[in-house]
């Protein structure tokens, strides 16, 4: 699958532009789900497989998973000014935003209307979340252990709601022993 | 007494910036304990209704830590050290997980043809997609509270499968429905 990427070359506005796009457009949540119809669909910038074991490895690291991918992003194609410039993309109109909410909100102690909008928009955004598994799983669970793996870290993490670290403790050695190229010769 | 407070919102989201392993939503308890119990920036609700807004709002929720920065530094010296504690706390949010990410990027393109990273993006594909149907699960449990907002959002899915409908008018109107009182 990672033949197939487009030759990508964002500039340092384009990146900004680009996470400023993906943070707007998750009001009610589903972030991570937004940044892999944008980075992935839309732009073409990281190829699936690549994406999907980026946003695991910013989980796995500390911080904020979004602002970990943003970073992670950015410094692929433009180094440490990339990094900053995707940061404060995705940052900069939410801080501002949110600030604004929380005037209104400690001036007057609730936010009505908003809170309405948000249980229908919130609801959509889990939709996306779903859909995302959905279709990244079409493509990557084929064959019995990828399937496994799939239905054992969901239940642990998902049903069970262990913390991710002991999943990942679990399940992360038999992924990557699965998944250790062949010595193809 | 402001000076005092400035240094505290960033001693705390910094170092709960490098603790914060899995995620921001893995230290909220320490924030809560921190900024509500020990240095009563907030009340309790009020961390309950920052947290929510923080979750709805556009942009990362870790986002918390804005308000929670803004709400510390209005108590402490008004409107402006409150701007100032808000930024403060998301920049230290950010600085030392994301210098740690960086430095993670090197290593990962210069890896470029290594079986090690041949091995993690294969691997941990159907880990990564199993995590996102756990998140997914998880959200509908805290922004599903009745059956019409589980069938919204069932509907909602199957538009995003099978149609190209951009996300963005579905998340509208889903907005939209809510205002006006149906789900």
């Amino acid at each position: 699958m990672s033949e197939t990427m487009r030759r990508a070359n964002p500039s340092l506005l384009e990146l900004a532009l680009t996470f400023n796009h993906i943070a707007l457009a998750s009001f009610g949540g589903g972030l991570s789900a937004w940044s892999r119809e944008v980075i992935v669909v839309e732009k073409g910038w990281m190829a699936e497989e690549e994406f999907l074991s980026a946003i695991t490895m910013c989980r796995i690291l500390p911080g904020a998973n979004q602002v970990n991918l943003a970073v992670f992003v950015g410094a692929k194609f433009r180094g440490v000014l990339g990094a900053i410039a995707a940061v404060i993309g995705l940052s900069f109109v939410p801080v501002v935003i949110i600030l604004g909410l929380g005037y209104v909100y400690f001036q007057f102690h609730h936010l009505p209307a908003l809170q309405s909008v948000l249980r229908g928009a919130a609801a959509a955004a889990v939709a996306l979340t779903l859909a995302m598994a959905i279709k990244t799983g079409r493509k990557c669970l084929r064959g019995a252990i990828p399937l496994l793996l799939f239905g054992a870290i969901f239940t642990m993490n998902g049903l069970f709601r262990w913390h991710l670290l002991p999943c990942l403790a679990l399940l992360a050695p038999l992924s990557l022993v699965w998944g250790w190229p062949k010595s193809d010769k | 007494m402001s000076a005092e407070t400035l240094l505290r919102i960033l001693l705390l989201f910094s170092s709960l910036s490098l603790l914060s392993i899995g995620g921001g939503n893995t230290v909220l308890p320490e924030m809560h304990t921190k900024s509500v119990v020990d240095y009563h920036w907030l009340t309790d609700s009020q961390f309950a209704d920052v947290f929510a807004i923080s979750q709805a709002a556009p942009g990362p929720s870790i986002l918390i830590v804005t308000l929670i920065g803004y709400k510390a530094g209005l108590s402490a010296g008004g409107e402006l050290i409150g701007i100032f504690g808000a930024l403060l706390a998301t920049a230290a949010v950010v600085m030392p997980a994301g210098l740690l990410v960086f430095f993670v990027v090197q290593f990962w393109e210069g890896a470029k043809d290594s079986n090690v990273r041949r091995a993690i993006e294969k691997g941990f594909a159907p880990l990564t997609v199993g995590l996102v149907l756990a998140s997914g699960y998880v959200m509908s449990k805290a922004a599903d509270q009745d059956w019409r907002a589980y069938l919204l959002t069932a509907v909602c899915t199957v538009i995003f499968v099978f149609t190209k409908v951009n996300p963005l008018v579905v998340v509208a109107i889903a907005g939209l429905l809510g205002w006006l009182g149906l789900v």
